[in-house]
C-alpha cells in the first residue's frame, strides 16, 4: 500500500483530535482528544519507519535503517501512560473540589 | 551527564528522606546539600571531568559548554532558590519531600534539554520537566485556583507536546533519522519544513511566546506562587536553550523567511507581554506578564545564532533567573500581592526594599546591573545580522521603555507611598542568600566577561 493512505489517515486523527481540544468543554474528552492526536504520530512514525525501512532493504536486506521509528513509538506509549496518570489525578482532584469537569469553569481564573 | 544521572538519583534519595525523616526543616537541609553537590558536579563536567562515560555508542546526549554553563547558570539559580524559599515551600502542603524530588526531577530533564541531539532525547527532556511541573502547579490541592492552574497547563502541555510530537513524526517522514547530524545535512522537503514549523510552535509553547502565550498568566498566577517562582525562572530558561539548541542546527532550512517569521513572532510577545503587564493590579501578575515580555527579549537569540547571541543568552538567562527569584522570594513572604501591599515597605524592611530594588533596575535593564548588558547583547546580536530589522530593534527599546513603567510602580510603592510597610519575618540565611544574589546581579553586570569567559575556557 502507498505511504499517502497512511499519511492521510494519520492527518485526519490528527485533525480530529486538534478540533477535538479547541472545540469541545468536557475535560476527560479534550483529553482522549489528546490522546487520539498522540496515537495518529504513532500511526505515522510506523508507517515512516516502514518506508524508510523498506527503501533501504533494496540494497541491503539486513539493514537496521528504519527501527528507530519503532522505538520511538514506545517512548510515546511511556510517556502518554505518565501523562494519562498524572492528567486524571488532576482532574479527579477537581472534581472532588467543584463536582464538575466543565473547561468553561476554568475562564473564572482571569479575573 | 553528570548532572542527569546524579540529580535523577538525587530524587530518589529525596523521595526517601520523606519516608524515614519527618522534620520538615531537616528534609530542606537535605534538598540544599543535594542540589550544592549536583551544582559541584556540574562544574566538574564543565572542567573537563565526565564521571559517566556511559554514552559512548549511541551519542544521543552530547554535552556542550553552552549547554554546560547555562546549566550550572540553573543551578547556581536553584541553590539560592532553596535557601531563600525553603520555609516557602515547606509550608504548600505536607509532601515536602516530594516536592524537592520533583524539582530534582525537573533538574534531570534540565540536564537532557541541554544536551540532547537527537529528536528522542528532546522528547523526554521536555516531558520530563513539564510532567512533575503539572503536579507542582496542583499541589496546593484545596485551592481552587491551584487546581485550575494545573488543568489548564497539563492540557496545554498536553497539546503542546501533541504538535511536537507531529512534528518529529514529520521530521522523521522527510529525513529518515532523528539525530540532529542528519537531519542538517538532510535534502529539504516539505515534510521536513512542516515539522520543523510544528515544533517551533510547542516550542514558544514551552516558552511562552506568542501566539501561544495565553495559558502564562492564568497559570503562574494560580500556582503556588514558591513554584511560580521556580517555573517562570529555570524552566522557561531550560526550554530556551532547547530551543536554541534545536533551531541553531536547522534554521538554515526555513532560510531568510526564518527571519521574518521569528521577527514578527518576537514583535508580537514584546507587544503584548508589555503593554498588558502595565494593567495589572497584583504584582505576581505583573511579573507573569513580564516574564512573556522577557520570554521576547530572549527570543532575540533565535533570531541571529551569531556568536554574540550564544553570549546573550548566557547574560540574559543569568540576569532573568537571579533578578526574578529575588522578586518572588520577597513577594512570596508578602500578606497583599498587589501594589498596595509593597506601600512604606522600605521604612519597614529597608535592606529588602534595597535589594528588590536592585532586582526591578536588572528587568528594566537599568545600567550597573546585569539586566543592561543582557539586553544589550541581545540588540547588539539582532543588529549584526544586518540592518533590515532596525524597526524591531526599535520596538523592543520602546517595549524596554515601557517595561520601566510596571517594574517602577513596585518601586514608588515602596519608597514614596505612605503606609506602614509590613514587617517579613526573615533569617540570616534568607538575608545572606538575597544580599549574595543582589551582588552577583551587579557584579556581573559590571563585568558581564567575568560570566562569558566560562563559554570559552
Amino acid at each position: 500500500m502507498p505511504i499517502d493512505y497512511y499519511i492521510y489517515l494519520s492527518v485526519i486523527l490528527f485533525s480530529i483530535g486538534v478540533t477535538g481540544v479547541l472545540t469541545r468543554r468536557n475535560a476527560i474528552i479534550v483529553f482522549m482528544c489528546i490522546e487520539l492526536m498522540l496515537n495518529a504520530v504513532n500511526l505515522l512514525l510506523v508507517a515512516f519507519s516502514k518506508m524508510h525501512h523498506a527503501r533501504a532493504a533494496v540494497s541491503d536486506a539486513a539493514t537496521s535503517i528504519g527501527t528507530d521509528g519503532q522505538l520511538f513509538v514506545f517512548f510515546i506509549m511511556v510517556v502518554a501512560a505518565a501523562e494519562v496518570s498524572v492528567g486524571l489525578a488532576i482532574i479527579v482532584m477537581m472534581y472532588r473540589n467543584v463536582h464538575n469537569v466543565d473547561i468553561n469553569f476554568l475562564n473564572r481564573l482571569k479575573n | 551527564m553528570n548532572l542527569i544521572i546524579i540529580s535523577g538519583l538525587l530524587g530518589v534519595l529525596l523521595m526517601f528522606t520523606g519516608v524515614f525523616v519527618k522534620n520538615k526543616r531537616t528534609i530542606s537541609y537535605v534538598a540544599i546539600a543535594a542540589v550544592l553537590f549536583a551544582l559541584i558536579a556540574n562544574t566538574a563536567e564543565l572542567q573537563g571531568h565526565d564521571w559517566f562515560n556511559i554514552n559512548a555508542a549511541a551519542q544521543m546526549l552530547q554535552p556542550n559548554t553552552l549547554g554546560l554553563l547555562m546549566n550550572e547558570i540553573m543551578l547556581l539559580s536553584c541553590l539560592i532558590y532553596f535557601i531563600l524559599s525553603g520555609r516557602a515551600i515547606e509550608q504548600v502542603g505536607e509532601f515536602v519531600a516530594d516536592y524537592y524530588a520533583l524539582i530534582f526531577f525537573i533538574l534531570a530533564g534540565v540536564g537532557i534539554v541541554t544536551s540532547f541531539t537527537n529528536l528522542l532525547m528532546l522528547f523526554l527532556g521536555i516531558e520530563i520537566i513539564s510532567i512533575p511541573l503539572y503536579i507542582l502547579t496542583g499541589s496546593d490541592k484545596r485551592n481552587l485556583k491551584s487546581n485550575e492552574a494545573s488543568l489548564k497547563y497539563f492540557l496545554m502541555g498536553a497539546f503542546s507536546t501533541g504538535l511536537m510530537l507531529m512534528g518529529i513524526a514529520l521530521i522523521y517522514g522527510g529525513t529518515g533519522s532523528f539525530e540532529l547530524s542528519r537531519i542538517q545535512t538532510a535534502q529539504v522537503s516539505y515534510n521536513l519544513v512542516g515539522g520543523l514549523l510544528l515544533l517551533f510552535c510547542s516550542m514558544l509553547f514551552k516558552v511562552s511566546g506568542a501566539p501561544f502565550h495565553f495559558w502564562t498568566p492564568d497559570v503562574y498566577d494560580g500556582a503556588p506562587t514558591v513554584f511560580t517562582s521556580f517555573m517562570a525562572t529555570i524552566v522557561k530558561v531550560a526550554a530556551f536553550v532547547a530551543f536554541i539548541h534545536m533551531f541553531d542546527a536547522t534554521h538554515g532550512f526555513i532560510g531568510r523567511k526564518y527571519q521574518l517569521m521569528v521577527s514578527i513572532i518576537i514583535a508580537l510577545t514584546l507587544l503584548f507581554g508589555n503593554i498588558t503587564a502595565v494593567f495589572q493590579q497584583s504584582v505576581k501578575r505583573m511579573l507573569a506578564y513580564s516574564s512573556i515580555a522577557q520570554a521576547g527579549f530572549m527570543l532575540f537569540a533565535l533570531f541571529a545564532f551569531t556568536p554574540i547571541a550564544r553570549e546573550a543568552i548566557v547574560l540574559y538567562g543569568a540576569a532573568y533567573c537571579f533578578a526574578t527569584i529575588g522578586i518572588f522570594a520577597v513577594l512570596v513572604k508578602m500578606e497583599d500581592y498587589t501594589y498596595d501591599g509593597f506601600n512604606g515597605l522600605a521604612k519597614s524592611e529597608p535592606l529588602l526594599a534595597l535589594l528588590v530594588t536592585v532586582f526591578l533596575f536588572s528587568l528594566a535593564g537599568i545600567p550597573l546591573t546585569l539586566g543592561f548588558f543582557s539586553k544589550y547583547y541581545m540588540i547588539a546580536s539582532a543588529l549584526s545580522t544586518g540592518g533590515q530589522y532596525l524597526w524591531l530593534v526599535i520596538l523592543a527599546m520602546l517595549c524596554a521603555a515601557v517595561s520601566v513603567y510596571y517594574y517602577f510602580r513596585v518601586i514608588q510603592a515602596m519608597y514614596f507611598k505612605p503606609g506602614v510597610g509590613q514587617t517579613i519575618e526573615h533569617t540570616v540565611p534568607f538575608k545572606v542568600a538575597l544580599v549574595a544574589l543582589a551582588a552577583m546581579v551587579l557584579i556581573f553586570g559590571i563585568m558581564p566577561q567575568a560570566l562569558l569567559q566560562f563559554l570559552y575556557f
